[in-house]
């Protein structure tokens, strides 16, 4: 039997606020355990945790730019569940009343486009972290060490609808939402550092069938690539036990990445009952119109209506596309075409060698002392013909790494083109004269042999001729 | 009304006395009852609350302050390692 697949995600993402969700704490990765702790984030007897306003801001934009409903009243409620990294024995979310509903994010697999609808956004707090004893995870340990330096960090969670058709549509999804996240400055979404986390409830159903199949929750997604491979390994095993006349069982499962299979978990708490009510201790959040407003405004430009503005600029879909899913690039392609620059080029060398120097040296462009006029200066240089491609990337390079401006390396290093054609001519003769075998086989009709000749007088220059230039000059020279 | 006072004990992590259990049962049983007649007013006209009190939007601006309290809190766990709690075995198998 044929069967189709149903995915719906839901994905956390820890918020870039300075400080946790209810309390005053430093809301930072990589401290001391056990330091950014306080008596609300802990829980103690008669604390009053205080929400937030920052984080309800930026799960307002991204609600807005998820084409969600912001909702006029939205409570948070306690969520019940015992667990060692949960000191207060609840974790503070919404329930009933989230913070928006009803959206859609468009995403294109494999030229397809599709809208996925959002169930919901919501706020809650996230919970601590443990470190297992005795064994690498949770499974097998004898003991386990509890930090609550991330307890109480806040937590946006965006639920989508089960629209999601197969684990490929799931990691589009799931990386474009990314994306967008990222491009909101809402949170860094580093799968594997944990600030942005993708639960999955996987069902399938015979092809035409209306209704849904049981489905499984897959915990324990790691990466962006163990996304489809998650969903592949389940996706595989419903259909194996569906094929052979079997029931899928309603659980949680976790995925190992080194096996590339889940597994129920074992010892798992009897069904859910989360026993939620009321947070007494918060009021409603109801965001003022003229809140949402303001936050709306700030959104501006969306990734896929700047990719549609950059590929309008001439920029092949592919690179705006890259520029877009790094605002800081998109950003400084904007600026150095505002001073002259041509879209195109300016992609070209964002992409490539730029991207490639900070990979390389693990640093962000904002921080080289680069800024889009250098860039665009280059640019003008190497339009002139005052720079040849080859130097003008020595140049670059050479900006980079030590931050002077480019006319300053250029005028110091005197690695500009040579202009004057009665000296290009000079070596382009000196060039022959030392080749004679070479000039032979071009006399001789090898006419590729030119490539080796041109190479020789860019030796001779130190890459300071225009190529061009260099071929018409031996030309002239061979007589 | 009368309440499963094993499923709720379980959920809350209580383990009780048979006396316990029956003294609850008759208390959260009382309490249900209290629930249901407010059941049979008419509410047609009330909107839903979630709060007694007529307050909304209580929020604070983002600004972190260093942590105090910390070693107080720290001595609440029986069991210091690394400056960590320790914590038995979470899930047995
Ligand atoms: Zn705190």
């Amino acid at each position: 039997m044929d069967y189709e697949t149903v995915i719906g995600l839901e994905v956390h993402a820890q918020l870039l606020t300075a400080s946790k969700m209810f309390c005053s704490c430093p809301n930072q990765f990589g401290d001391k355990p056990n330091t950014n702790i306080c008596p609300v984030c802990t829980g103690q007897p008669g604390v009053l945790p205080v929400t937030n306003k920052k984080a309800v801001e930026l799960a307002i934009k991204t609600a807005l730019a998820l084409n969600c409903t912001v909702e006029p009243s939205s409570v948070f409620a306690r969520k019940h569940y015992f667990y060692p990294d949960l000191p207060k024995n609840l974790q503070i979310s919404q329930y009933e009343l989230p913070l928006a509903t009803k959206g859609h994010l468009e995403i294109e697999v494999d030229g397809v486009k599709r809208k996925i609808g959002i169930t919901r956004v919501h706020l809650e707090e996230d919970a601590g972290k443990l470190v297992h004893q005795g064994a690498a995870r949770i499974m097998g340990a004898d003991s386990s060490l509890v930090d609550y330096n991330r307890t109480g960090t806040p937590l946006m969670e965006i639920v989508s609808e089960p629209d999601l058709r197969s684990p490929r549509e799931a990691a589009v999804y799931t990386e474009t939402l990314a994306n967008l996240l990222r491009y909101l400055a809402v949170t860094d979404a580093k799968m594997e550092e944990g600030s942005l986390r993708c639960d999955a409830n996987i069902s399938l159903r015979p092809k035409g069938e209306a209704k849904f199949g049981t489905k499984t929750e897959v915990k324990n997604i790691n990466s962006f690539r163990a996304i489809e491979k998650a969903l592949l390994a389940e996706e595989k095993r419903h259909e194996e036990v569906l094929s052979e006349g079997g029931k899928i069982t309603q659980e949680t499962r976790f995925f190992d990445d080194v096996t590339e299979t889940t597994t129920g978990m074992r010892g798992k708490e009897y069904a859910h009952d989360y026993r939620y009510f009321p947070e007494p201790d918060l009021v409603p959040v109801e965001p003022p119109r003229t809140w949402v407003a303001e936050i709306k405004a700030t959104i501006g430009e969306l990734p896929w209506q700047r990719k549609a503005r950059f590929v309008g600029l001439s920029v092949a879909g592919e690179a705006a596309q890259l520029l877009v899913n790094d605002k800081p690039l998109a950003d400084f392609l904007d600026a150095a075409v505002k001073l002259g620059a041509k879209a195109p080029t300016v992609a070209n060398w964002l992409i490539g060698d730029i991207t490639a120097y900070c990979k390389e040296n693990k640093k962000e462009l904002a921080g080289l002392n680069f800024p889009p006029a250098e860039l665009a200066e280059l640019l003008t240089l190497i339009e002139k013909g005052t720079l040849s491609n080859k130097i003008a990337k020595e140049v670059l390079f050479t900006a980079l790494q030590t931050g002077k401006p480019v006319k300053e390396i250029v005028a110091a290093s005197g690695m500009t083109q040579i202009s004057d054609e009665g000296e290009l001519l000079k070596i382009a003769q000196e060039v022959v004269k030392s080749n004679p075998k070479q000039v032979e086989q071009y006399k001789g009709g090898k006419e590729a042999v030119m490539m080796f000749l041109v190479g020789q007088m860019m030796k001779a220059t130190k890459g300071r001729a225009n190529p061009e230039a260099a071929t018409r000059l031996l030309k002239q020279a061979l007589g | 009304m009368r309440i499963d006072v094993d499923h709720v004990a379980r959920l809350a992590r209580l383990g009780l006395t048979e006396a316990e259990k029956k003294l609850f049962a008759d208390q959260l049983a009382a309490i249900l009852d209290l629930a249901a007649s407010l059941q049979k007013l008419d509410t047609e006209t009330v909107p839903p609350t979630a709060h007694a009190i007529p307050m909304k939007n209580v929020l604070r601006e983002d600004k972190a302050s260093p942590c105090t309290d910390v070693e107080a809190i720290m001595a609440n766990g029986p069991v210091i390692e690394d400056h960590m709690f320790k914590v038995p075995r979470i899930i047995e198998g």
